[in-house]
């Protein structure tokens, strides 16, 4: 048993350095100047982009096991960021996070695994599915909020036939516009156009959208009887949700029409199209998007179905679309995660989305601190690299078997956790970007301007 | 900007309702929980520009009432008529949307948020952009949403508590949540204001003081009030009309005075027998 002092210090000056690099990140995207937003955000990039890229002596900065932390570490936050608007900011306890996750990363590797084999029909069914399914969805929604008194059921199952009916349509014709493009990709000896290796960037950008507005969908027809449980039975229903798609991955090629995701054995042959530029482009457009919706109207009134459902209602807020709307929105983050991932490790395997490891989000989420995005990001981007790449190293080395106690350890670091600092990392804190600014109280000659003196105002109407 | 509060875009000042036509009119309300009638055949006016205060002993059915007229509770039968339109059985928002708005008997503001955002969230109804405007954070969000951030700092600057916006509603002393309250039940906007029991815990001077508020607020607003409260120097000294519930029945009804005197609501709140004593 014997630790290297020198690794253990430059993999601690490394987490370090992630972390100021996600607060100089947010930082910059905060910053009032819109040409110091873009270089920062270029500036952010391109130092990442070097220390993965660039070899000094034998490796560069950042290892291959190293950014292979960062690119999880990336993947995780956008889960952990979903499941945190889900629970964090809409006070829905849901455990089916990392199913939404696996859902994306299946659906995006299943249509790039197909484009690879030149087999555009994926790409094209799967398209013109999720549009055609949303828009059958908005369209439904527009009818049935004009009616009162539908009973949740009825109105999941007009969705539901809405759903299969938008499916099967774009079954038919993705198919048949699928099978005539088929030329288009040449053979091996000369690859067509849609061979082309910038096809195969665009595809894979189209199908980490796709995964996500699916994984999206499904959440949506999912949460609408569900969410209307009390809070622990839907996180019952929903941990239920996460076991239904793992035995569906596990049975993938034998009760689902998917023989390329081979069941329980693992997909393999996704093309490893993931790079440092879409894993950072993802990464920043969910915590924008995030951003934005929390410091709005609409996220004040997701936050307030969490504060109090009853007086939330009194205030106009249609709770129940509330709770749906952080639904969708969370496990869009999710698949969107998923897509990405999928795309960076080339192996989909059951295990990984087994619902046991589902819990990491949610414990991420709880260490970062309920409602704080900068806690969930540093709290995700600290968990891989401190427990999944240090500890594991160091266990390893101290014998075959050692690494197996990161599962004991997992539990304790949270125990003790939740003791000393229950509020979680940051507590309330955000950075830069994240911040809500702050409305400052009017000067006192402003306030004057303004009748207080209460009793001697006439009536105004 | 002085006056923006009162000249909001809706429709409530523009419907012509007569002195005559009530703004709330209950009639037959009853509710059921299980075998337990909560609520027996209430009926209640409420015109245009009244205070009406409702007073009964604990488990009257007073709350109840006030819960069917929001929304929260399903009538087991009857009709609530909101300014000519039945609301029995809409859901809570759509009432608030209607034009009622409310507070709580325990004080439910949403603690974890600053007093700043209570009161914005009443203003979510009208805030007039969609969350893809806030995603993308143009032009139309900006406007939206500084105007209704000054709009919610008007009713903060009415209520005094413009200096504490940014402290989290948890945080303030009792006194100020409740003005809280109010000015976030008043920040949707509503023709008719149900107040249950805003002076539950307050000092005799916060009293005074609350009175004058409500007073203010009705004459400012154009509101027309209906509260419950325990409080008899409260009722007594604010209420126009009053209406007395026990066991979920109206056992009474008429002024302060006529109610002080009524041997039948002596009765029920202090026994058989007392108002002969």
């Amino acid at each position: 048993m014997d630790i290297n002092p020198v690794f253990l210090l430059v993999t601690l000056i490394k987490i370090v350095a992630v972390i100021a690099w996600i607060y100089g990140l947010l930082r910059v995207v905060g910053h009032a100047s819109k040409w110091v937003k873009i270089g920062g955000i270029i500036v952010a990039f391109l130092i990442v982009q070097l220390a993965i890229s660039v070899p000094i002596g034998s490796s560069p900065i950042l290892s291959n096991f190293d950014s292979g932390l960062l690119f999880q570490a990336c993947t995780m936050t956008m889960v952990a960021l979903g499941l945190n608007l889900i629970y964090g900011f809409n006070g829905q306890f849901s455990l089916g996070q990392w199913g939404f996750y696996g859902i994306g990363a299946y659906a995006a590797a299943d249509i790039t695994y197909r484009w690879d084999n030149y087999d555009a029909a994926g790409l094209l069914v799967a398209g013109l599915g999720v549009v055609l399914v949303g828009l059958v969805i908005l369209m439904l929604n527009r009818i049935l909020s004009r009616m009162r008194g539908i009973p949740v059921l009825s109105a999941f199952t007009l969705y539901l036939i809405g759903v299969i009916v938008a499916g099967a349509v774009a079954l038919f014709i993705g198919a048949a516009i699928g099978q005539a493009l088929t030329p288009l990709f040449g053979t091996e000896e000369a690859p067509g156009f849609l061979a082309s290796a910038l096809m195969a960037q665009v595809v894979f950008f189209l199908a980490v959208l796709i995964a996500g507005v699916f994984a999206a969908e499904v959440s949506f027809l999912f949460g609408l009887p569900v969410l209307t449980l009390g809070s622990d039975y839907f996180g019952i229903a929903t941990l239920g949700f996460s076991i239904v798609i793992n035995t569906l991955m596990v049975n993938s090629d034998t009760i689902l029409p998917f023989p390329e995701m081979k069941g329980g054995r693992g997909m393999v042959g996704i093309p490893k199209v993931t790079n440092w530029f879409w894993a950072f482009l993802f990464l920043l457009l969910v915590i924008i998007v995030m951003r934005n919706i929390v410091h709005s109207s609409t996220g004040r009134a997701v936050m307030s179905v969490r504060e109090d459902e009853t007086a939330s209602k009194a205030m106009g807020i249609n709770v129940a679309n509330y709770k749906l709307l952080s639904f969708v929105v969370g496990s869009l983050f999710a698949g969107i995660g998923g897509g990405v991932y999928a795309h960076y490790i080339g192996f989909l395997s059951p295990g990984t989305f087994d619902f046991l490891v589902g819990f990491n989000p949610l414990i991420i989420i709880v260490f970062g601190g309920l409602g704080s995005m900068t806690g969930t990001i540093v709290a995700s981007f600290g968990w891989i690299f401190f427990l999944e790449g240090l500890l594991r190293v160091i266990l390893g080395q101290m014998g075959t078997e050692a690494p197996t106690w990161r599962f004991v350890l997992y539990p304790i670091t949270l125990l003790l956790m939740m003791l000393l600092r229950p509020q979680g990392l940051l507590g309330t804190v955000e950075w830069g970007f994240l911040r809500q600014r702050e409305v400052k109280p009017r000067s006192r000659e402003e306030s004057n301007t303004v009748p207080v003196s209460i009793g001697a105002a006439p009536a105004a109407k | 900007m002085l006056d923006t509060p009162t000249t909001q875009s809706q429709p409530m000042t523009a419907t012509a309702v007569t002195a005559g036509t009530p703004v709330l009119e209950i009639r037959k309300l009853t509710k059921f929980f299980g075998g337990l009638r909560a609520v027996n055949d209430f009926n209640i006016a409420v015109h245009p520009g009244e205070l009406a205060g409702l007073i009964g002993p604990n488990g009257a059915g007073k709350t109840t009432v006030f819960n069917m007229i929001s929304g929260l509770y399903m009538p087991s039968g009857g009709e609530i008529v909101l300014q000519g339109q039945d609301i029995a059985g809409l859901e809570p928002f759509e009432v608030t949307r209607m034009g009622v708005g409310r507070t709580f008997q325990n004080i439910r503001l949403f603690s974890n948020l600053t007093v700043l955002d209570n009161v914005r969230i009443a203003y979510h109804m009208h805030a007039g952009y969609s969350m893809i405007d806030a995603i993308m954070r143009n032009r139309k969000f900006d406007a939206k949403e500084r105007e209704l951030t000054e709009r919610a700092q008007d009713f903060l600057a009415i209520f005094k508590l413009e200096r504490i916006q940014n402290e989290l509603a948890k945080n303030l002393p009792y006194g100020e949540q409740r003005r809280v309250e109010i000015a976030r039940a008043l920040a949707s906007n509503p023709r008719l204001l149900l107040l249950d029991e805003p002076a539950a815990g307050m000092n005799p001077g916060e009293i005074v003081t609350l009175m004058e508020l409500i007073h203010f607020v009705k004459d400012r607003f154009g509101l027309t009030i209906l509260l419950i409260e325990h409080q008899m120097r409260f009722v007594m000294g604010i209420c126009q009309r009053i209406t007395v519930m026990d066991f979920g029945e109206v056992i009474a009804r008429g002024t302060p005075k006529e109610i002080q005197e009524n041997p039948q609501v002596i009765e029920a709140y202090l026994g058989k027998g007392a108002a002969h004593a």
